[in-house]
């Protein structure tokens, strides 16, 4: 639903990592942007003004996920760029950007476009598609670059499927440096991760699962990184796992590379020991990691290595997953949950809620070079409140995506997105996506 | 609530001796002239193998037909599988037959606890699952060391244990180690740091375990040495340089075990590399129960079949 008239989210506090600003302020949007930020009741000046309360909660950017995967085309019956679209919105992400792991891949404009058109007719969050690096992502040739960005690419990756080919990844950061936009990378060298489904440790042993050992994605990252300094071009690293692979990370960013990096929720919040059992709904790429990993995550995420989490979002049918271990397909669910886990990572303490927004908000647009992620005045109306004590279950029937594999399904949750606005378009309304054109009213 | 045997893992001491007692009354049963007792008859059990086996299979189907249950065997090979059915809706459809038992061997680690969490009535045997577990196998072994022991009049508890070769890769060291754990016994894992890894001790959160990766300080002082398969695969897997050179470290030979742990006794699980893993003078010699491993597989499978089928009225004459 389009706010036709101005609107003012009132009474809320506001946290916005890119202007520093945290406290009471009321919001007022008018035209599809953020038109003034004022300490509470000096908006009076718009009686004509809907209002939307925000008492008691978080007036936050909308949330950005680099790292979705929405399915669409090819694989419909998984997820469609609408029901991803709309899981996203409900999830408080204004803007997610999708992986090219489609099929065909989204190598070629005519996919770029068909995402964008489909992500348009849906109306929910923002779509940013995410090119290829190499055609088919194969890693045998350049992908178009140049086409993909104009036809509206934010960066480029090959998702699962990493570069193997070193000379190749050299010139495509090459190419890049032109068009300014970075290189999303999953970290794994495959002849050492040897098709493994877990973390490989003593519990794989035990387990007789086969082990991917975490220096799989550790060897990656550490050339991806020294690939960029000597190119000077930008990598992005997806869902990093590891402590030491943070620690490269961090090394890499105090030396000036232009490195920037993710983490997924899963990796925080979920440990090796969940596969004892061979459920496959914990089995995830880069495998859950043991306790060590999870701390070096932490700290990341502390000093500020980490810039963004990014949900790795990745739908799948019951049936891809109601198979032996090994032969499962990989990842969960992640639009709808991680918001909620990290308010409740906020409320134990472990994460603060500013360095939170920053790392869902202002840390994803600044590693992508995208314009949102902030509420400063005069940016669009992206815009999410976040009740932070809501307290809701993750019930099956909550889920808005096509599939329904999380680990999280049936956890009772606390916090959760009540408003949602993208463009200054209000798409979620106390915590339901808006439906028909209806005007804002009190 | 239906019982499985899934793995040694979890088991206690009490729950080994029972499966071995009753294992050691079933040893007569298979020496009689009629070699059947009706103790199951009307009970149904599936043998269902996605794996080739020779051995274990034969065995299973015997026992079955030894304690008078009617036993179906269902080979990957020749079922649905291969037409690309799954796992789950080929057991399904074998639990529509309402088996008592299903005896399940894969290739994948984990695929029969998948199965029992998905069947409603029939108890699951986990013959051998990817390098996870062989719980029958390690039963046998047991139950052939304990005859051994008493023999001599040792028990079984409180000796000395080693396990040369691919422990990493071996479901058949996997459930000995923890079976031998249970009884309080000294595991030492021998072999080289590609497939004894170093934190391989550590899986078994025991200070009873350890590792080493000289044969001969390895087999220094044990009881009993188990001799464990070595694949041609490890070659093309970069787990070994080539057989020969790992022969040369790590076969079993009498000189070794003269001068190591003159008093041992000889394991293997088969099927046996002679020359590779161990020498024919060691595998045919006076220290070898490598025989009797076989005639025990029998008896172990009767007592599983026996234990997690018989109907809720106590046998006592088989009861510890």
């Amino acid at each position: 639903m389009t706010l036709t008239r101005p609107t003012i989210i009132q009474g809320g506090t506001v946290i916005d990592a890119a202007s520093g600003r945290e406290g009471l302020f009321d919001v007022l949007v008018e035209d599809g942007r953020i038109a003034a930020i004022e300490k509470p009741g000096q908006l009076s000046s718009h009686p004509e003004a809907a209002r939307i309360g925000a008492e008691g909660q978080w007036v936050i950017p909308g949330c950005i996920d680099l790292h979705v995967h929405l399915r669409e085309p090819g694989e419909e019956w998984k997820e469609t760029v609408r029901t991803g679209a709309e899981a996203a919105v409900l999830g408080g992400f204004t803007s997610v950007c999708c992986m090219p792991n489609t099929k065909p891949a989204n190598d070629s404009a005519e996919v770029t476009r068909f995402i964008l058109e489909r992500a348009r007719e849906a109306g929910a969050a923002r779509v940013l598609p995410i090119g290829a690096i190499s055609m088919e992502r194969k890693g045998k040739q350049l992908a178009p670059y140049n086409e993909l960005a104009k036809a509206g690419c934010v960066a480029f990756s090959d998702d699962g499927d990493p570069v193997a080919d070193a000379g190749l990844m050299r010139r495509a950061l090459e190419w890049c440096l032109m068009l300014g936009l970075p290189l999303s990378c999953h970290e794994e060298d495959r002849s050492l991760s040897c098709g493994g489904c877990m973390n490989e440790s003593p519990l794989s042993l035990r387990l007789g699962l086969k082990g991917f050992p975490g220096v799989a994605e550790d060897v990656m990252i550490a050339r991806d990184i020294e690939l960029a300094r000597f190119t000077g071009g930008r990598v992005h690293i997806c869902h990093v796992s590891t402590a030491r692979g943070v620690e490269l990370i961090r090394r890499a960013k105090n030396d000036g590379i232009s490195v920037t990096c993710e983490v997924a929720p899963h990796h925080l919040l979920l440990d090796e020991s969940c596969v004892s059992g061979y459920d496959t709904h914990y089995k995830m790429m880069p495998p859950l990691k043991p306790h060590e990993d999870i701390e070096g995550l932490f700290r990341g995420i502390e000093d500020g290595t980490v810039d963004a989490i990014a949900s790795d979002h990745a739908p799948h049918d019951r049936d891809s997953k109601l198979v032996e271990f090994s032969r499962a397909t990989v990842g969960i669910l992640g639009l709808q949950t991680s918001l909620p886990l990290f308010v409740e990572l906020c409320s134990q303490g472990r994460i603060s809620r500013r360095r939170m927004v920053e790392l869902l908000c202002y840390g994803p647009a600044k590693s992508f070079g995208l314009s949102s992620g902030t509420l400063r005045v005069g940016s669009e109306a992206d815009i999410t409140v976040v009740d932070p004590l809501k307290k809701w279950s993750f019930a099956p029937s909550e889920v808005r995506s096509k599939s329904k594999n999380s680990p999280f399904i049936g956890r009772e949750m606390t916090g959760r997105a009540s408003q949602v606005l993208v463009g200054g378009r209000w798409v979620v309304r106390d915590g339901a996506l808006a439906s028909g054109n209806k005007e804002v009213s009190e | 609530m239906v019982d499985h045997l899934l793995g040694i893992e979890g088991l206690s001491k009490n729950e080994i001796h029972r499966y071995l007692e009753s294992a050691q009354s079933f040893v007569e049963v298979s020496e009689r002239d009629i070699k059947k007792v009706p103790t199951l008859r009307g009970k149904t059990i599936v043998n269902i193998f996605f794996e080739p086996s020779t051995r274990t299979l034969a065995s299973f189907d015997i026992a079955g037909k030894r304690l008078s249950a009617d036993t179906i065997n269902v080979s990957a090979g020749a079922s649905s599988v291969k037409k690309g059915e799954t796992l789950l809706d080929t057991v399904r459809t074998l639990e529509s037959m309402n088996p008592d038992v299903l005896v399940i061997r894969h290739s994948e680690s984990g695929a029969p606890h998948f199965v029992a969490q998905h069947l409603s009535r029939a108890s699951v045997v986990n013959a051998g699952d990817g390098a996870h577990e062989h719980p029958t196998q390690a039963l046998l072994d047991l139950l052939t060391l304990r005859q051994h022991f008493a023999e001599s009049g040792r028990d079984i508890e409180g000796i000395k244990i080693g396990f040369v070769g691919d422990v990493r890769h071996s479901r058949v060291a996997r459930s000995n180690i923890w079976g031998h754990l249970a009884l309080g016994n000294r595991v030492r894992l021998i072999g080289p740091t590609t497939l004894v890894p170093r934190d391989l001790a550590t899986v078994f959160r025991s200070d009873r375990v350890e590792v080493a990766h000289s044969l001969q300080e390895g087999l220094d002082g044990l009881d009993v040495v188990v001799c464990l398969r070595m694949q041609l695969e490890r070659q093309d897997e970069h787990f070994i340089p080539n057989l020969d050179e790992y022969s040369k470290e790590y076969c079993v030979s009498e000189r070794v075990l003269a001068r190591c742990c003159p008093q041992s006794v000889v394991l293997h699980p088969g099927p046996m590399n002679r020359g590779t893993e161990v020498t024919g003078d060691v595998a045919d010699g006076p220290r070898s129960l490598i025989r009797r491993q076989v005639n025990n597989g029998v008896a172990v499978r009767m007592a599983v079949l026996y234990l997690l089928a018989r109907t809720a009225e106590p046998h006592e004459v088989f009861e510890p």
